[in-house]
């Protein structure tokens, strides 16, 4: 079992006004090349905390991440992150939004043209070839959210992060989102981290799903692992009592042993 | 004031809208008997028809209120003329200026110049003092959104040099700058320089951090932040500042002119003001206003083409 991200007694202690915020405490999390893996808890329990700990955005107050066996230290291209907005920015179109990154992680080594069909190759792995020439404002939300994994697919980084990617989605644009996202993730042998709050789609989507405890100082609390054969089709699995009752076990954990805290809002 | 007259513009929207539909579906009638004997679609029951009458209806409901609102505010003009005979009424300002502006640009002398040539040498000052702020404004606003060392050092100091009226600055720099032209381009400068420094300076402060997370994740370099992030997030709260500022400029130009002279809109203003001449200075606030109105309106277009949102 070869570890590719690991995390070590991490934690996360932000300063506030009001003092100390433990955020994080004790994290220990291994995960392997090519595993999906579902963060999950209430909201305010860090699991953007920590991805964004992963993501290098922010730096651990203590313990180590490691990425191939090299410390994490700060953000960088071989982390590939889809914000939970999308954060395209607005005055570029779709095709220019995502070759700023191809730009600058292929820019030394590659020319100009292969720059381009780098870029519309991963606009194409994502469908949205007839969409490259428009900007953020004139597409669906949808579609940004697309683009949004494209620009951080063309990275070809190590490990894909999402933070809750289709959170803002309704729910049938999320479904289609939910499949082709498993279909990029199964041709790329992508490692990928996600955060979700969406039970369904971490049971659909993930290996292991990493349930976390309610904050202040939310730690790992339980992992299931989620030993759905692959290719999955959520309509079969509707049927699919095994996928029943790793379903019930996630719903379990978050509502009767981690009881959303009353103050949280 | 303003429910006012926005209860005035949706009553007279009301009131126009059904008459303009019922003039126009009148019309077909007339159209079958020119026409072949074969049954046509009438005109006006078409696609260019339906647009066509779509468009007339928009047009009156749009002009009408103004075209009401201009009509009310010349007659009142026109009333205040008749009680006042030291103001001239509308018909003979219309006279004046038509004779005015049939010779715009005549020169007998530096003491007498047609009234292009003030217009010209006024929006020339305005176009120095206010290039000159923009080129210190601007980046001055990018460095205090930037670093905030900056702009808690800079902010005592903006806030109180800039509610002091523009005209309390004309005597430094009559004492320093020497002569009357530069003086009133300094005027112009350092009044219509704050718009823009603060605007600047917000629109950075709010650019949104997922678009600085981006920057940090691509590990993009400061060149490319700037010309990708920085400078299109800001550009439309730029476009704010200059807006801004150009009003107060071309606002403050008038004033300055009166009092230190020479060719421009503002000291022709108070040359005719010497004459007694009131039909030329009514003359002179409409071309002021309408000057104003354009440059805004050029601002705003500009704008508009760089808002993403």
């Amino acid at each position: 079992m070869e570890k590719y991200v690991q995390i070590e007694n991490a934690s996360m202690v932000f300063s506030t006004k009001k003092g100390k915020f433990t955020a994080l405490t004790d994290i220990n999390l291994n995960v392997q090349q090519g595993e999906f893996i579902a963060l999950i808890g209430h909201s305010g329990c860090g699991k953007s905390t920590l991805l964004n700990l992963v993501a290098g955005l922010l730096d651990a107050t203590d313990g180590v991440l490691l990425l191939a066996n090299r410390e994490i230290k700060g953000p960088g291209p071989e982390r590939g992150v889809v914000f939970q907005n999308h954060s395209l920015l607005p005055w570029l179109t779709a095709f220019e939004n995502v070759y700023l990154a191809v730009e600058k992680v292929f820019g030394g080594s590659e020319s100009k043209a292969q720059l381009k069909a780098r870029t519309a190759a991963t606009l194409e792995l994502v469908g949205l070839t007839h969409a490259a020439d428009k900007l953020p404002g004139e597409i669906s939300g949808g579609m940004k959210q697309r683009v949004g994994i494209a620009r951080a697919l063309a990275m070809e980084p190590k490990v894909l992060l999402l933070d809750e990617p289709f959170g803002a989605l309704d729910a049938l644009t999320r479904a289609h989102l939910q499949d082709e996202l498993m279909k990029i993730v199964a041709a790329t042998k992508s490692t990928v981290i996600m955060v979700t709050h969406d039970v369904d789609e971490a049971v659909l989507l993930s290996d292991r799903i990493v349930m976390m405890t309610n904050g202040p100082a939310a730690t790992i609390g339980e992992i299931l692992s989620v030993d759905l054969p692959r290719p999955r089709e959520r309509l079969k699995l509707a049927h699919d009592p095994h996928y029943h009752d790793l379903r019930s076990n996630v719903l379990e954990f978050l509502y009767s042993r981690q009881m959303r805290p009353k103050e949280a809002a | 004031m303003n429910a006012v007259t926005l209860n005035e513009r949706s009553l007279s929207d009301v009131m126009d809208a059904p008459a303009t539909v019922a003039l126009a579906t009148q019309k077909p009638p007339a159209l079958p008997g020119v026409t072949a004997p074969v049954r046509r679609t009438p005109f006006l029951e078409t696609e260019t028809g339906k647009r066509l009458i779509e468009g007339t209806t928009n047009l009156f409901k749009n002009a009408i209120p103004p075209l009401l609102g201009m009509l009310l505010f010349v007659a009142l003009w026109a009333l205040i003329a008749n009680t006042n005979k030291s103001i001239p009424g509308p018909i003979e300002t219309w006279a004046s200026a038509v004779e005015l502006f049939s010779d715009p640009f005549y020169k007998n002398g530096p003491n007498d110049m047609g009234i292009g040539w003030n217009i010209l040498n006024s929006l020339y000052r305005v176009a120095i003092g206010f290039g000159a702020a923009a080129a210190v404004g601007i980046p001055l606003g990018f460095m205090i959104g930037r670093f905030d060392f900056l702009n808690r050092m800079t902010a005592p100091i903006i806030s109180i040099l800039r509610p002091v009226s523009p005209l309390a600055w004309l005597p430094i720099g009559l004492l320093v700058l020497q002569k009357a032209e530069p003086a009133s381009i300094w005027v112009i400068f350092i009044s219509s320089i704050w718009p823009m420094v603060l605007n600047t300076a917000a629109g950075v402060q709010r650019i949104p951090q997922d678009y600085m997370n981006v920057a940090r994740v691509l590990n993009l370099s400061e060149f490319k932040v700037f010309t990708k992030i920085l400078f299109p997030a800001v550009l439309p709260y730029v476009l704010t500042g200059v807006r801004l500022s150009i009003g107060v400029a071309w606002l403050v130009i008038i004033a300055a002119e009166m009092l230190t002279g020479g060719v421009g809109i503002g000291f022709w203003v108070w040359d005719e003001w010497n004459n007694l001449n009131v039909a030329h200075i009514i003359i002179a606030i409409f071309v002021v206003g309408i000057v104003g109105l354009l440059l805004e309106q050029v601002l705003m277009l500009i704008a508009k083409r760089f808002n993403y949102e």
